[in-house]
């Protein structure tokens, strides 16, 4: 190992942390006596339910503390609460939850019109920092925006034709 | 306060009006955030990819800050101190706690099992709103927070909250023995960090595979190793077989996660159509190049339902899998010594410097690489105080 060290003198701290009788890789696990008693700790404190905190029905009861932020709320809390009805290992819990972001993300711009904010869609999507460093790329999504749009509405006008 | 704000994917804003955090719990401290990261795995929240990403969550889980307010039960704490927060939220209390296993606490999510609280990770990560604010929660103060010794730059310290112990851990969780040949996919930051660590374990050569020039040409200087655009290889797990004497690597580190891109069918199904959680290119490359009897570390992030991978391969290899999420106060002591022994150089990685306000920018940088971007760190205006 000395030798080897030789070869790697221009890296430092080669080879500092090396622990050759490690097998197969740590770190292992470390066992205590507590091990295989199930949910036998001294739980902390349980924090204070205030607003509603959907838990996994892995578990029997909330974790001693959590995040109390965006409770679930309207058409996207209901699908929440639909995917709580299902174990971790479903796709149906998983799916239902992604269906309900994105439900949320419609319900978050109503919130916004509700109380009078237009949300300003260019600068959220970080188009300055677009414009400043990546103008031709900008340029280019713009054109094919435009192309689609023009090609629904020509597509549009012939089959009103049509009819 | 001013606070990152989800909106929807790829859609993000500063807002104004966020109110300030509470001490909701007895073992609460309230930190004035003075920098705080967006971390790659903040990506996947950021495209929409997390399962229960709710909008209005304020994102960050690498910050550090000043203590400013604390719950009747913090002890090891006082106003005024200056913390470095690492991204676990852990009790300290519980079996997983008492291994040291920090990031699989079990009583710090309620919304999932498979993972402990990490600070503004959606709710399927605990539901705790993040650092990219002027003010955060932070729940078990007297287990995680670390005061940052004198001595640090608060520009290494913030690194010390995520990016450098996920690296080292990646490293670590490889059993690396002297002159191992390790192969990390990715040149992010995490897999940045990782080369450099697998040095510390001894590594006889370092390679790392990535497709964007910029940050190769990064961490060939920075972790002094060899690197490698797999656009320019045919195929690189062939490439790995060669240029190991046709045998494999002893260790391969996936520090990408469900991102990966250089594989169409994983892109699609992946990425684009979400029939799975994620795109596993690069866990399919480190399985197909580690050798017989070789150990894949992962610490890139996955989605929680399923991804195809040649799990065939695993068994008829006889490979060892080693994964988790970085248990950062375990690895706390022994990183800070070996940043203040100029060991490693966490700072050396930042790229962009951002204030709070323009956040949707700094996401946008990011995630587009735009600018050579390789790290971006928030400014909040409470920094100033």
């Amino acid at each position: 190992m000395k030798k080897k060290a030789n070869n790697y003198e221009h890296i430092h701290g080669w080879g500092i942390d090396a622990d050759p009788l490690d097998v197969p890789s740590y770190p292992m696990k470390h066992r205590t006596e507590n091990d295989n008693k199930g949910m036998i700790w001294e739980r902390p404190a349980q924090q204070a339910q205030l607003v509603e905190i959907l838990h996994s029905n892995e578990r029997p009861t909330a974790s001693a503390v959590f995040g109390s932020a965006n409770p679930p709320a309207g058409l996207s809390g209901k699908l929440r609460r639909f995917a709580f009805k299902f174990s971790e290992s479903t796709w149906t819990h998983w799916l239902a939850l992604l269906v309900a972001d994105r439900v949320n993300m419609i319900e978050g711009i109503g919130q916004d019109l509700k109380s009078g904010h237009i949300p300003d869609l260019f600068t959220e999507h970080g188009g300055r920092s677009e414009l400043k460093y990546n103008k031709a790329g900008l340029i280019k999504k713009v054109a094919a925006g435009f192309a689609v749009a023009t090609l629904v509405i020509v597509f549009n006008k012939i089959r009103s034709r049509k009819n | 306060m001013l606070a990152m704000n989800y909106r929807g994917p790829y859609r993000v804003r500063a807002d104004r009006n966020k109110p300030m955090p509470q001490i909701e719990h007895s073992g609460d401290a309230i930190v004035r955030v003075t920098r705080s990261c967006i971390c790659g795995s903040d990506l996947h929240l950021y495209h929409g990819m997390v399962p229960d990403t709710r909008i209005g969550t304020t994102f960050g889980h690498e910050f550090i800050g000043v203590v400013e307010e604390i719950g009747d039960a913090v002890r090891n704490l006082k106003v005024g101190d200056n913390v470095l927060v690492p991204f676990n939220i852990a009790c300290g209390k519980c079996i997983f706690c008492e291994q040291q296993l920090y990031g699989n606490c079990h009583e710090s999510n309620p919304q999932a099992t498979a993972v402990g609280g990490i600070f503004g990770y959606s709710h399927t990560a605990g539901g705790f709103d993040g650092g990219q604010a002027e003010y955060v929660r932070v729940p078990y103060a007297d287990v995680g927070p670390t005061i940052i010794p004198e001595d640090m730059d608060h520009d290494d310290a913030v690194l010390l909250t995520d990016v450098v112990p996920t690296g080292y851990q990646a490293a670590e969780m490889g059993g690396i023995k002297p002159g191992d040949t390790v192969v990390v996919f990715g040149a992010g930051p995490v897999g940045i960090m990782a080369a450099k660590s697998a040095w510390l374990f001894g590594a006889g050569r370092v390679i790392v595979i990535d497709h964007l020039e910029y940050r190769l040409e990064f961490v060939k200087n920075y972790a002094q190793c060899e690197a490698y655009n797999f656009r320019s290889l045919e195929d690189p797990v062939l490439f790995i077989k060669k240029t190991t004497d046709w045998i494999g690597a002893d260790v391969c580190i996936d520090a990408v996660g469900c991102e990966a891109a250089g594989d169409a069918l994983q892109t699609i199904t992946g990425r684009k159509l979400m029939l799975q959680a994620g795109s596993a290119t690069a866990l399919h490359w480190a399985i197909n190049s580690v050798k017989k009897g070789g150990i894949v570390s992962i610490v890139g992030v996955y989605g929680p339902t399923g991804n195809l991978i040649p799990i065939g391969n695993v068994v008829n290899k006889g490979i060892t899998i080693r994964a988790n999420q970085a248990s950062v106060k375990r690895l706390l002591p022994r990183l800070i010594e070996h940043v203040q022994a100029g060991r490693i150089d966490p700072k050396a990685i930042i790229t962009h410097r951002i204030p709070l306000e323009e956040v949707a920018d700094a996401y946008h940088i990011f995630s587009a690489k735009l600018d050579n971007c390789i790290k971006p760190i928030l400014i909040p205006p409470s920094a100033k105080k």
